[in-house]
């Protein structure tokens, strides 16, 4: 092929064409300098840098995404890339897993990076009376060895195949060792920004550390403003006012407003995020899998996303695998709208007609209690007299969730398949919300999550999605987008990362000022 | 002056029973709420064993009256104690990190200086404004003048507050792009530029509170406008303007320093919708947050802070009236 440089294509006049014709978008170099301002929703008086307190999405951002770093990194496209792990390996059974560490990284208070301190940072979350919501992914490890000070073989008591997936998780941030009270209180970590000021609840100030190892790949701003915003309309005007440039969590009913700005831009992608109306298997009407199966028909899952999210969002499956995983089916039969059907299930089961109830509440998720009441809309048609019951928000997840026969839920999704089935699927597990068990689910499940081959977990976890699809217990309506809108002065490579808002959380360090 | 110390104790004394009720009032409304602290925090992830655990670290699986009087011993020796949450964050760092030394006092504090700034900003605006509007008012009683300022005063209390401020947001940061509509201050801004985003959340705080204080202005003076010594100083020829002030105004003092306090008190109050809208960290935004997740400890430390400023400015007022009348100064 000819060669052409850069600037020697641009003095043609077919440049234009041939940059069309190759679909290259047309991006400026990303450069350093400016200072971000971010309104970020999700903001607590009680945030504090502890990865493990970690849950919404304020701390999310500014530790995972800008503070701290962990092992591994899911990277803007979905591939997992090293972040101070440099390289792993796997036994066959995947049950011993061999991490090269990052030479040469320091922490923010001067002290080098090394073995000892993921030894110590993993073990925070298996620490006395630590209450991690990462407990379960370190307890799996039985043994971590320090070969040298940039090796570590983690022992595990089943083989995981997604072990080096799992430690990208925002909740195992790397602290430096012996000082981690320390880093909890002024966040020390080592990631491209060090915390100039933190106001829990209300501000931070991060500004870029000198000479980092990811230089020259992310990490474009001088200083970084992060502003509690929790008031949706106030984040919208911040933005549209130009006192932020960018803000997570965009109001449905104002996103017209911000689309009608020329200095606004709207940021949206389909992760994982999804509601989900799960029924307790094990008690009657919903023990019979004619009458789930119904009820799957009886839904009308375009609507809901149409009302409901306005359009931001795309129709479920009945399984809990979105689009940010690795072996999302997308191919699979869909359950469609089709009250005859259920109808003639119904009949099958033997039953003329069906009066269920329905909990709901907007605590479960923004809109719950519409969504139920499109669900009894819908399924009148098919014969099915659904009831909404309005729960309180308040004490929704200890009084309603897993306790009530059939209620609303939402899910943010977890990064791998066998984290999300393990957490809310598999036999016997605390948060299985619809006490579903399938025999050929487990098996499947079990050694998927030891299978190396990635063509062979494909099959394995897309046979799992049918059989949620087909058989469980939830109803899965659809998976909300995350939208997130920026400024015009802002630029990125044109991949979103869609395992978090927001970017996959990581906008301060991938994105630029244009 | 004995009689007005009487007067002052005998308040202080009210005043601190007033406290004990209201934060027994507050206890019980608090706990009667569905859900507790530890649901509430831990929301989705909810296990038995987590609810207990956390439970059992903050006393909260103690009988009410038990954790009440705790509370009340503490309280009553000046320590408010440490809020639930950052109990709880605590005991996830785990026993090595030594205790916290964050408590609801050290947590309210710079957030209990914000809302007074704001409050201080709002009154230095609102009250010469407000007063200053009844004087007129009164001075030109009827007039189109009168109505209109009673129009567009009594149209800004009827408002709900959220709305005031999104028309100010439109007119003053979106439409002419003025002032900013985000009040993010933060410790160690410069007081000019503190002042300015204060601004917008004191104007639409102004827009509250005017209404009241000019309405109770003009009324005042327009009753007195009838008494035979105005009618005196009218026909000594004085001017309308210095007949209000100088001869009508003094005596009217009384009801308009009490209505000043009340509205000042609002402002200390009732400040938790601005907060949000503007995203001014005061301490209304801490209160709700406190509800939210059922924090005991600082939601408690908050109402006693708002029943505290009520009674207080209470008390000025009413000592300022009886400082500013002649009569009850030196009582027969």
């Amino acid at each position: 092929m000819m060669s052409i440089s850069r600037r020697g294509l641009l003095k043609t006049g077919a440049a234009a064409g041939v940059l069309a014709a190759t679909g290259l978008p047309l991006r400026a170099e990303p450069k350093r300098g400016g200072m971000l301002r971010l309104g970020i929703a999700g903001a607590n008086t009680s945030d504090s840098w502890d990865g493990r307190t970690h849950s919404d999405s304020y701390m999310i951002m500014t530790a995972h995404g800008a503070v701290f770093d962990c092992l591994t990194e899911v990277s803007a496209s979905g591939e997992l890339v090293g972040e101070l792990a440099e390289s792993w390996e796997a036994s066959a059974d995947a049950k011993t897993w061999t991490f090269k560490l990052r030479q040469g990284v320091t922490f923010h208070n001067g002290k080098a990076f090394g073995a000892d301190d993921v030894i110590a940072s993993l073990n925070m979350h298996t620490a006395e009376g630590a209450k991690s919501a990462a407990k379960p992914l370190v307890s799996a490890i039985t043994e971590i060895k320090k070969v040298n000070d940039h090796e570590i073989v983690f022992t595990l008591a089943a083989g995981n195949a997604d072990f080096p997936f799992l430690m990208s998780d925002y909740h195992l941030l790397m602290f430096p060792a012996g000082q981690i009270d320390e880093a909890i209180a002024n966040g020390i970590g080592t990631g491209l920004y060090k915390v100039e000021s933190f106001d829990p609840g209300v501000r931070t100030l991060l500004s870029r550390v000198d000479g980092h190892y990811k230089d020259g790949k992310a990490g474009w701003f001088d200083q970084i403003e992060v502003i509690a915003i929790n008031d949706s309309s106030a984040r919208m005007n911040a933005l549209m006012t130009g006192q932020v440039d960018a803000v997570n969590r965009v109001d449905f009913k104002t996103e017209a407003l911000l689309k009608a700005n020329p200095n606004v831009e709207i940021l949206e992608v389909t992760g994982n995020q999804h509601f989900t109306f799960p029924m307790l298997t094990k008690l009657d009407p919903f023990s019979d899998l004619k009458v789930r199966q119904a009820l799957k028909h009886a839904i009308n899952r375009q609507e809901m996303v149409d009302k409901i999210l306005l359009g931001h969002g795309a129709v479920g499956n009945d399984h809990p695998i979105g689009p940010a995983n690795q072996y999302f089916a997308s191919d699979l039969p869909q359950n469609d709208y089709d009250p005859d059907k259920a109808k003639a299930l119904l009949a099958e089961a033997g039953l003329d007609g069906l009066s269920v109830d329905l909990s709901a509440s907007d605590g479960a998720f923004q809109g719950a209690v519409d969504a139920a009441q499109l669900y009894q809309a819908s399924a009148k048609a098919a014969g099915i007299n659904i009831n909404v019951v309005q729960e309180p928000a308040d004490g929704y997840w200890s009084n309603v969730w897993l306790k009530k026969p059939w209620c609303a839920c939402y899910w943010s999704g977890r990064a791998t398949e066998d984290w999300m089935f393990s957490s809310a699927y598999e036999k016997g597990v605390p948060w299985n919300d619809t006490g579903w068990e399938n025999d050929r689910f487990q098996e499947l499940l079990l050694m998927a999550r030891a299978e190396l081959d990635s063509s062979k977990r494909k099959e394995m976890y897309t046979e799992m999605q049918m059989l949620c699809s087909s058989e469980g217990g939830t109803v899965v309506p659809m998976y909300a987008n995350y939208v997130d809108a920026h400024s015009t002065k802002l630029a990125n490579s044109g991949t979103i990362g869609n395992v978090f808002q927001m970017d996959g959380s990581r906008m301060m360090e991938r994105w630029w000022m244009a | 002056m004995s009689q007005v110390l009487r007067i002052i104790l005998q308040r202080i004394a009210l005043g601190i029973l007033t406290l004990f009720i209201v934060s027994i009032v507050i206890f019980t409304a608090v706990n009667m709420l569905p859900g507790d602290f530890a649901q509430a925090i831990l929301g989705q992830g909810a296990t038995p064993e987590a609810i207990e655990s956390i439970r059992r670290d903050l006393g909260l699986d103690q009988p009410p009256i038990q954790r009440y009087f705790a509370w009340l011993a503490g309280a009553v020796q000046g320590d408010l104690g440490t809020s639930f949450a950052q109990a709880n964050f605590s005991s996830f760092v785990g026993a090595d990190s030594g205790g916290s030394d964050v408590t609801v006092a050290t947590q309210i504090a710079p957030r209990f200086a914000n809302t007074m700034f704001l409050a201080g900003v709002t009154a230095c605006i609102a009250v010469p404004f407000s007063i200053m509007l009844g004087v007129l008012a009164a001075l030109y009683r009827n007039s189109a003048f009168d109505r209109a300022a009673n129009i567009f005063t009594l149209s800004s209390i009827s408002s709900p507050e959220f709305f005031l401020a999104y028309v100010l947001i439109l007119f003053l940061a979106v439409l002419n792009p003025v002032l900013p509509s985000l009040s993010n201050i933060y410790d160690g801004m410069e007081f000019g530029e503190r002042l300015q985003k204060t601004l917008l959340p004191a104007l639409t705080l102004t827009l509250v509170v005017t209404a009241h204080m000019m309405r109770m202005t003009r009324a005042a003076i327009i009753n007195l406008l009838a008494s035979p010594y105005i009618e005196m100083a009218r026909l000594k020829g004085l001017s309308p303007l210095r007949v209000i002030v100088k001869h009508a105004l003094p005596n009217a003092l009384a009801p308009i320093i009490n209505v000043v306090a009340l509205n000042l008190a609002y402002l200390i109050t009732g400040v938790v919708v601005v907060e949000v809208v503007f995203v001014y960290p005061g301490i209304g935004q801490l209160f709700v947050d406190g509800v939210k997740t059922r924090d005991i400890p600082l939601v408690q430390a908050c109402c006693l802070i708002f029943a505290g400023a009520y009674i207080l400015l209470n008390l000025t007022a009413d000592i300022l009236s009886i400082l500013s009348n002649p009569r009850l100064r030196h009582p027969k």
